[in-house]
């Protein structure tokens, strides 16, 4: 009998995977548990003689949902999965660890030209040029340095680490040891979200295998979980909460990479940029760069969530259009109606309408609109959104998720929620919005860290008010 | 709660000494463990990891996993970030207050059911999202809830 791959993935099992993987055992079939193609419309997708089936609800009538083979499938077939290739129709504890042992032969100044060539920027949010940070870490003396991978994702319509680390947790393992030997860290703290209690499981799970198969060679490699504060996704209060903190952001300079994690020189990374280091050493640096637009290169983990019919993770070349994105790739509005907007990049991310639909999804085209990648979320909203809600609801986040440090962000938001609420029943809303204006200037521009410096995108993207001064 | 609480906070506590951000994970425990971390708890805390009380209390009023009151039978929790607004999250939310009778953040008087906020579950391709009693729930509707 076929052997049936089912994805264990928190989606999918929040959809019935479990219930679909107990009927095929009792059938009989081997059940081989595997990440997700990130399909989210077809879950649970199971796989069977490389033909997909999904969504899978009752195991007697899969022919009703035959979706076609795998490699094959819209919305899959077309994709550039440099960072997802193995993730889903596998089991991921079945590691061959060949190419990550030639990729630790190589000496760290190799490493370093493959990883500048390929023009890699943080995936986190910021699109820092990585090459900068590692080279800043390598060349700080100190006796212990430390690589620390960011996996708060708190972002709404953000879920790459989730399914990364869910499904083929040993690219981030790669990634680190990749990353460790280049820097000179012999030191990993993964600091990952208590949302996620399954990618921690599925982590912790390739840890301890990676040790058996001899991979670590002395790296030590530590899980932390959160304990609910979004802010902690902020590189400098993440490392406050690391060291057993309120997660209270600290002032820069200096750059974490050159005293991070207990005063140490510390590469902090996202999970996917460190997760796009094996395919750049795979492919080399310069094909990488070869992907892309401009100074956006290789490829983006785009999310497509909210009012869409085909949500879920498309890994493609930066290029692509918000409007591709969600009527190309998602089939456009769940509803059925026009798309009102798109949220691109998280809670401080902007909301695009209209033409800047149509603008590319790169870090330099979406800066022109006072607006950033971000980690590569898109919500999508329908005609019926209601941007001064959206707004009253940036300005509400932010005050809720403030760490208090400093008073542009903790009164600022505050502030600005009392204003957005006068807005609608307002006699001078011009008036209110000079106001709110004003008051995003002042966070933008005084506000310790992103989160009361960005606040003020979506709240100027939803309310149609002029770009800020200081991104 | 059990008697012998605070020495299962000690106990806690001893396992995580030496971890990363160990004072933050033994809350986490502790919260998860006795349902709330009580004044007792955090003077346990503080003895063991060599920190004051008011830097314990600090860390307890940080972060939302470290409750100070425990949640009622029924824990559901519903998420309120963008994604899920998209796609009726604040309809969703108040059809179940409705239904409770509780505004987010309360737990009814009789301790039968909390209702809580939650800022993104990370299933925002498929919202609105839920997580009742531990166990992540998408498409979410009052019917799948209360089923």
């Amino acid at each position: 009998m076929s052997i049936a791959y089912v994805p264990s993935e928190t989606l999918a099992n929040a959809l019935g995977a479990n219930e679909v993987a107990e009927a095929l055992a009792a059938r009989g079939h081997e059940v081989v548990r595997t990440g997700s193609r990130g399909l989210a419309w077809t879950e649970p997708m199971i796989e069977m003689d490389d033909v997909a089936y999904g969504p899978v609800t009752n195991i007697d009538e899969l022919e009703a949902v035959r979706l076609g083979p795998v490699d094959a499938l819209p919305g899959l077939a077309q994709q550039q999965r440099l960072i997802f290739g193995r993730c889903g129709g596998r089991d991921p504890f079945r590691y061959d660890a060949a190419a990550l042992r030639e990729w630790l032969k190589r000496p760290a100044a190799d490493i370093l030209a493959d990883v500048e060539a390929s023009g890699l920027r943080g995936r986190g949010g910021a699109g820092f040029p990585a090459h900068i940070k590692w080279r800043t870490v390598r060349d700080t003396p100190a006796d212990k340095k430390y690589i620390v991978v960011n996996a708060d994702e708190g972002d709404s319509g953000t879920f790459a680490d989730r399914l990364i680390m869910e499904g083929d947790p040993f690219r981030l393992i790669e990634g680190m040891l990749i990353a460790g030997r280049a820097t000179g860290a012999d030191a990993g703290v993964v600091y990952l979200r208590s949302e996620y209690p399954l990618a921690a499981q599925t982590f912790e799970k390739a840890v301890a295998v990676a040790e058996r198969m001899g991979l670590l060679q002395g790296f030590a490699i530590e899980l932390f979980i959160g304990a609910g504060a979004y802010i902690c996704g902020e590189e400098t209060s993440l490392l406050e909460s690391l060291e057993g903190k309120r997660g209270e952001v600290r002032a820069k300079p200096p750059v974490p990479a050159v005293a991070g994690l207990f005063g140490r020189p510390t590469l902090v990374h996202n999970v996917i940029t460190l997760c796009a280091v094996p395919a750049i050493l795979g492919m080399g640096g310069d094909a990488y760069a070869a992907l892309g637009v401009g100074a956006s290169t290789g490829t983006m983990t785009f999310q497509l969530a909210g009012n869409v019919r085909r949500g879920g993770l498309f890994e493609l070349p930066f290029g692509l259009t918000a409007r591709e994105l969600i009527d190309d790739w998602g089939g456009g509005t769940l509803s059925g109606r026009p798309v009102g907007a798109a949220q691109v990049g998280g809670p401080l991310g902007a909301y695009l309408k209209g033409a800047e639909l149509d603008a590319p999804l790169t870090y330099e085209a979406l800066a022109r609109l006072g607006a950033g990648v971000g980690h590569g979320g898109v919500v999508v909203f329908d005609d019926q959104v209601d941007f001064i809600e959206q707004a009253r609801y940036a300005f509400a986040f932010c005050a809720h998720e403030s760490c208090g440090k400093c008073t542009p962000c903790r009164i600022g938001a505050v502030r600005g929620k009392e204003l957005v609420e006068t807005l609608r029943a307002s006699e001078q809303p011009a008036g209110e919005l000079a106001i709110i204006s004003d008051l995003c200037d002042v966070m933008e521009q005084a506000s310790l860290c992103q989160m009361g410096g960005m606040t003020p995108i979506p709240v100027r993207s939803a309310l149609s008010l002029p770009q800020g001064t200081q991104q | 709660m059990p008697s012998d609480a605070p020495q299962i906070v000690r106990d806690i506590c001893e396992r995580w000494v030496g971890r990363i951000g160990a004072p933050i994970s033994a809350l986490r425990e502790v919260a998860a463990t006795l349902g709330a971390i009580e004044q007792a708890h955090m003077e346990t805390v503080a003895d063991v990891f060599n920190l004051s009380v008011a830097e314990v209390r600090g860390i307890v009023s940080f972060y939302s996993d470290l409750r100070t009151e425990a949640p009622g039978r029924r824990h559901i929790r519903l998420c309120q970030a963008e994604a899920c607004q998209a796609v009726g999250a604040r309809e969703l939310t108040a059809a179940v207050q409705e239904k409770l009778g509780i505004a987010l953040g309360e737990t009814a008087a009789d301790g039968s059911v909390s209702l809580e906020a939650v800022y993104c579950l990370g299933l925002c391709a498929s919202g609105p999202s839920a997580m009742v009693d531990g166990r992540p729930l998408a498409r979410a509707t009052v019917r799948a809830l209360f089923a």
